[in-house]
């Protein structure tokens, strides 16, 4: 008995839907981010699952998914620790981590 | 009450069921996350997607990955966020949450996204190479292996990027930003 991939992947495919509703609906900066980490999540399962069915002597080694999906990982806690230090400067410069508030840029 | 011990090999015998069962956990927790308006609250509901998540891993034979799951998301990460949450003493969104357009909007595209994927991924079917399989698949050793043989330069360009994030992490919530 093993887990079928493909049901896998539409779990992952529903989380990256509900992440990107949350980066898109939201204002807070910092549950924007966990939107992001949830889309994040979303993509290394599909790379997981990915690498439960690529066979063993392709041209991708049988690995590859899961260590992509490290590397993810790794990225995202340097993405993390970027973005909840660019909320800190938000919050310092504004008073508050509405990202409609972080207009700057914009004139 | 079912415990913890009747549960695993339970999800040893029935995969696929262990699989639903977690998944449903995942996307209603994901909902919350996305959905409530107090962000301790979303802090920890997002801990319950990712230890679903890590539960999955460990279903598709990523032991490695399920462990790093939890230590690295489910640790470092969350306590990092809830940690940022505090200081800024975060309470539930003032402002009356998104306008009916953004959820209208967001809510369609989240929609034909998931319509997507779930439709291509449909066509996957079960999986090949079962019957030779590796025991070693998804352990440390192997991952090592993969890491430190083929994976070499992408691994060295991600501890770079790891320590640039973290001094630039520093730097940015350190100094003030000039009017």
């Amino acid at each position: 008995m093993q887990v079928d991939p493909g049901s896998v992947l539409v779990l992952s495919a529903i989380l990256f839907a509900i992440g990107v509703f949350g980066v898109i609906s939201r204002r807070g900066a910092v549950v924007l981010l966990m939107g992001v980490e949830l889309m994040l999540n979303a993509g290394n399962l599909a790379l997981v699952a990915a690498a439960r069915v690529t066979p063993a002597g392709g041209e991708l080694g049988a690995m590859d998914g899961q260590v992509l999906a490290f590397l993810v990982l790794a990225i995202a806690a340097a993405e993390a620790a970027v973005g909840l230090a660019l909320v800190i400067a938000l919050f310092r410069h504004k008073g508050s981590v509405d990202v409609d508030l972080a207009r700057m840029l914009r004139w | 009450m079912i415990s913890l011990a009747t549960l695993f090999p339970l999800a040893i015998a029935l995969p696929q069921a262990a699989f639903w069962g977690l998944a449903l956990v995942a996307v209603v927790a994901a909902l919350g996350v996305v959905l409530h308006r107090n962000p301790v609250v979303e802090a920890l509901l997002l801990v319950v997607v990712l230890l679903a998540v890590a539960g999955i891993y460990a279903l598709l034979h990523a032991w490695f990955l399920a462990v790093l799951q939890v230590i690295v998301y489910a640790g470092a990460i969350v306590v990092l966020i809830t940690f940022v949450i505090m200081l800024l003493n975060l309470g539930p969104e003032a402002r009356g949450g998104p306008g009916p357009l953004t959820v209208v909007l967001g809510g369609l595209l989240a929609l034909a996204l998931a319509l997507l994927v779930g439709r291509a991924a449909a066509g996957l079917g079960p999986r090949v190479a079962d019957a030779a399989w590796n025991p070693q698949f998804g352990k440390v050793a192997a991952m090592g292996k993969a890491l430190f043989g083929a994976w070499f330069w992408p691994f060295e360009i991600v501890s770079l990027a790891l320590i640039a994030a973290m001094v630039g992490a520093v730097v940015i919530a350190k100094r003030r930003l000039e009017e």
